[in-house]
């Protein structure tokens, strides 16, 4: 009995502490910086004159909330390829579905001040010569209502498109295929002016959120600041489920899902549900985004948006979650600096990138700094070795 | 259109007030083996691309017996695994467990969760997860998305996997990973992670290869002490590892029974000389 307790006693332990080496052992930390840099920021931003040093513009500040929401997609992403081992190449369809729920409340928060004048349908609609709302676009005035269908529709799209790609066992390269292929169709559809989606031009001109003035300065650091809460908060939420048993059996899915199988799990209900957690927390980022950049368009469901996420990812380092956060955030931040100075040139840095982590970095740079860590820690240590089983496994999942 | 009219159809099975709702039915139903066997497969036919990996295949085991199953390399030992345990679906046959539980009929993890425990040919562990996850993952528990998300382990849990982790002896490594085990632990493992799932049928498939002799003698005498409360189905090369531990032995050949008895029996049996022990003396 004693015994028992004891490793009751151990395991919560190690649960608390967990070392170095051992993914997510960095939450507390990291929501403190992030929420640190966010109070700075923010008072930066508010508090301080435009002539001082330490002034952070308003341009930054909305830069910053893009980067997080970037993140938190990055995050959605790592969830279901870096535990899972199903590589989505179409979660920025979710992305945009959520985004364009939050359009939708935005367009119809513009009121009778749009071009045309019309107290209810959005400009686009009256240049089509529409005389009332499509019937998807009832209730999207309601904010609760809108907030809802932003986790709702692409929860039920991903819960529909899981089941049916689970359920007869689509794996590996296929269903990479198909999620390319889904948020390719959902790139044309929305193309279309008679989907009532803006067309090509999508949502935009946006006036104000619940009232508030999208333009001013306190509601874009308020919107920046609500994408930090989120964007800890997803982190947080999704730290505790992959520490919880769930997270293991998530994780013998993705290293041996037969096996799983024979143990008496429904891998393909766990597949699922994991899918939709992930492609909600993606909407949420691509609500959190919209407001802030001011538009959203059908650009959004481009393939190769979803391609750059995993590349975020995988630079980061995955299977992590504060990888995804941070390959986001860098590979981000070097992209505003790189189209600035070469604005044909980041496809090919990205590739490059992408190329160069996937040859010589496996773990990201999450990865690099446990090594170093460890390296300085105990020079002599054996920690690389008992590492390498875990890398093995790692690489035989992203094959 | 026939769609539709299964949809209505399931809809009016749905109002049906002389019977419980399919979810609403209790869903273990206990083994029955009032006729003291625990499994029934007859008449099991299977070709891949028209070989015959099973041919007209039968074979009962007794609850509680430890039975070995012998039989030349493609004899058909472990797609006849793979079907019991709903891996394969098999082309014509019957598989029950006990008199009650239809195993065609089931999924891998139903038929998990009916107590029916599988140790792969091959030693198939989780390598990412320490010792200790792996024995957790194998307990016997809900393993519905709900119930796991919220699982916490009970001091009944972990008593069973410190037991267990004494048995396949491996108490040192319980915070090691799985995957930086030897390929001897790594089938002590599974075989622990058979254990905790305290199954009423274990199917063992050549659990003694790459073991040491001592291994392999340790083994031997965990088989035979499971016999009695579990049953056990073990298949294996190591002629000398089944003479010490069968009772029963059945030989396989091309898919079918070729002979069963004492190992004794067996090795007398003229087909088998033939077929079997013919070709290695
Ligand atoms: N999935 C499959 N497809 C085609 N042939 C198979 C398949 N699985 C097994 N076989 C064949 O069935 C025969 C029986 O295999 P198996 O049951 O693995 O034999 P063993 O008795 O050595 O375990 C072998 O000849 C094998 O090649
Ligand atoms: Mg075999």
């Amino acid at each position: 009995m004693s015994q028992s307790l004891s490793s009751i006693a151990r395991f919560s332990a190690s649960d608390l502490f967990k070392g170095k080496g051992q993914p997510g052992g960095r939450v507390a930390p990291f929501v403190a910086i992030l929420l640190a840099v966010t109070v700075l920021a923010s008072a930066a931003n508010l508090l301080l004159p435009e002539s001082s040093p330490f002034y952070v513009s308003t341009y930054t500040i909305t830069l910053l909330g893009k980067y997080l929401s970037y993140a938190m997609l990055a995050l959605a992403v790592d969830v279901i390829w870096g535990y899972c081992g199903i590589l989505s190449l179409g979660h920025g369809a979710f992305f945009a579905l959520g985004g364009y729920a939050m359009g939708m409340y935005l367009m119809r928060q513009i009121g009778d001040r749009g071009v045309y004048g019309h107290p209810e349908l959005p400009d686009f609609m009256v240049f089509l010569d529409w005389s009332e709302l499509p019937w998807y676009w009832l209730g999207m005035d309601q904010f609760w209502f809108a907030m809802l269908m932003v986790l709702a529709v692409p929860g039920l799209l991903a819960y529909i498109f899981g089941w049916l790609a689970f359920r007869s066992r689509v794996t590996g390269v296929y269903l990479s295929i198909m999620t390319q292929a889904l948020t390719y169709a959902l790139l044309l559809a929305f193309f279309r002016n008679e989907m009532g989606f803006g067309g090509n031009n999508g949502l935009t001109d946006f006036k104000d959120i619940l009232g508030f003035d999208l333009q001013s300065d306190t509601t874009r650091v308020a919107l920046f600041a609500i994408t930090a809460l989120m964007l800890a908060l997803t982190f947080i939420t999704s730290h505790w489920i992959m520490q919880s048993r769930l997270g293991k059996v998530v994780v013998a899915i993705r290293d041996g899902e037969a096996r799983a199988r024979f143990l008496g799990y429904r891998t393909d209900n766990f597949k699922v549900w994991l899918f939709v957690y992930s492609a909600m927390i993606a909407a949420i980022a691509g609500a959190l985004y919209v407001p802030q950049v001011g538009i959203i368009n059908p650009g959004e469901f481009s393939p190769i948006n979803s391609i750059e996420i995993v590349i975020w990812v995988a630079v980061g380092g995955r299977g992590t979650l504060i990888g995804a956060i941070v390959g986001a955030l860098l590979v981000n931040y070097a992209k505003t600096r790189f189209t600035a100075i070469m604005p044909d040139g980041w496809l090919f840095a990205l590739g490059a990138l992408f190329v160069l982590v996937t040859l010589f970095l496996p773990k990201g740079l999450v990865g690099v700094y446990d090594q170093l860590k460890a390296h300085f820690a105990q020079p002599q240590s054996k920690s690389d070795e008992s590492s390498t089983p875990h890398q093995e496994s790692a690489k035989e999942a992203s094959v | 259109m026939s769609a539709l009219e299964n949809l209505t159809a399931e809809g009016k099975e749905l109002l049906r007030r002389d019977q419980v709702w399919p979810f609403l039915m209790p869903k273990q139903q206990a083994v029955d083996v009032s006729h003291q066997v625990i499994l029934y497969v007859e008449g099991l036919n299977l070709s891949f691309d028209g070989f015959k990996a099973l041919n007209d295949l039968n074979l009962y085991i007794n609850d509680g017996e430890l039975r070995c199953l012998i039989g030349a390399n493609g004899a058909g030992k472990t797609t006849l695994m793979d079907v019991i345990t709903g891996k394969t679906q098999c082309d014509s046959g019957t598989v029950y467990f006990g008199q009650n539980h239809n195993l065609l009929e089931r999924s891998e993890p139903e038929i998990a969760e009916l107590g029916i425990g599988r140790k792969f040919q091959k030693p198939t562990v989780f390598e990412a997860h320490t010792v200790f996850d792996n024995l957790e993952l194998s307990l016997k528990t809900n393993k519905g998305v709900m119930p796991t998300l919220l699982a916490r382990l009970t001091p009944t849990q972990l008593d069973r996997i410190d037991q267990v982790l004494e048995i396949i002896g491996l108490k040192e490594q319980r915070f090691m990973l799985a995957g930086a085990l030897s390929h001897g632990q790594k089938q002590w493992l599974e075989i622990g992670m058979l254990l905790v799932s305290e199954p009423r049928l274990l199917l063992i498939d050549e659990p003694v290869a790459g073991m040491t002799a001592q291994e392999t003698e340790r083994t031997a005498e965990l088989l035979t002490s499971l016999a009695g409360e579990h049953t056990v189905i073990v298949v294996e090369h190591d002629m000398e590892f089944v003479r010490s531990i069968a009772r029963t032995v059945t030989v396989l050949h091309q898919g079918s029974v070729l002979a069963e008895g004492t190992m004794d029996q067996v090795q007398n049996n003229k087909d088998v000389i033939e077929v079997y022990l013919g070709e290695e003396a």
